[in-house]
């Protein structure tokens, strides 16, 4: 689906990145532990969406490693000022919405986004 | 670990402060960019970035400053980072997965799972880590080039 379709399915803020709408989407990580996405990110890189409560400058830096396709933020978090200027620079559209991550994975799920991963091999 | 030291072709040293979270990732960031500049495959790329990501990270959480360097070589990638502060008592223990001394102000960034240290090892080569309590840490880990087959364990 493309960013645009997340937009709407989420009822989703565009908070940077307008221009950046069409933009395919195909997977989706949700943590709310950078530890985590940086232990089990994956190579989809930009196809993927972050789905987090992280609004700190770290998720932007650790986004950037994978080069992912977009970030939406949970539970109607904003970004900090330093995170959206740092998600300008680094070319990474932020998205946020009211729903929870259980019902913003549910959404895009139901609408055919897949995991990036889907469980891990020791667990 | 292999190397002469004549066949580095590139070094940069960065500093970092140790408590500044503010900036935590700018270093590993430059590293990402460096690479990616020079021209290296996407995986090698993004294996020696979040080595490094971890390793700058343990800096910023448990050490007063350190340095990491970045060294690259014909066939392999170097990343040296080297601390000042209380060190770790058992590296054994540090490396399993899930233990961690983070305090609170760490684990609201989302970070102090206790997983940087074994994911260091999961993304490199080669890897060492020393240590000696109360007064720092040693760390360095290895890319080879022309081993592009190692794949990390959840690619």
């Amino acid at each position: 689906m493309t960013l645009k379709e997340v937009k709407e399915i989420l009822s989703a803020e565009v908070i940077s990145g307008d221009h950046d709408l069409e933009k395919e989407i195909k997977y989706a990580f949700a943590a709310d532990l950078l530890s985590d996405v940086l232990a089990l990110g994956r190579g989809s890189g930009v196809l993927t969406l972050l789905i987090t409560g992280i609004v700190h400058p770290q998720v932007i830096y650790a986004s950037n490693i994978f080069d992912l396709g977009a970030i939406v933020f949970v539970r109607g978090k904003r970004p900090t000022e330093a995170t959206l200027q740092l998600a300008i620079e680094n070319q990474i559209p932020l998205l946020a919405t009211p729903y929870i991550m259980f019902e913003t994975c549910g959404l895009l799920f139901q609408h055919g986004l897949r995991p990036s991963i889907a469980k891990v091999k020791n667990g | 670990m292999a190397e002469a030291e004549e066949n580095i072709r590139f070094h940069e040293m960065f500093h970092i402060e140790g408590g500044n979270f503010t900036n935590a990732g700018a270093i590993s960031s430059r590293v990402k960019k460096i690479l990616k500049e020079a021209g290296f495959p996407g995986k090698i790329i993004r294996r020696t970035s979040i080595a490094a990501f971890e390793a700058e990270m343990n800096v910023i959480c448990y050490a007063n400053q350190g340095n990491l360097s970045l060294l690259i070589a014909p066939n392999f990638l170097k990343v040296v980072v080297k601390d000042e502060g209380i060190g770790i008592p058992d590296v054994k223990l540090a490396m399993r997965e899930g233990y961690s001394t983070a305090n609170e102000k760490i684990r609201e960034l989302g970070f102090g799972a206790g997983m940087g240290l074994s994911n260091i090892k999961k993304n490199t080569d080669e890897m060492i880590l020393t240590s000696t309590s109360g007064q720092g840490t040693h760390l360095e880990f290895i890319i080879y080039l022309d081993r592009q087959e190692t794949q990390p364990p959840f690619e």
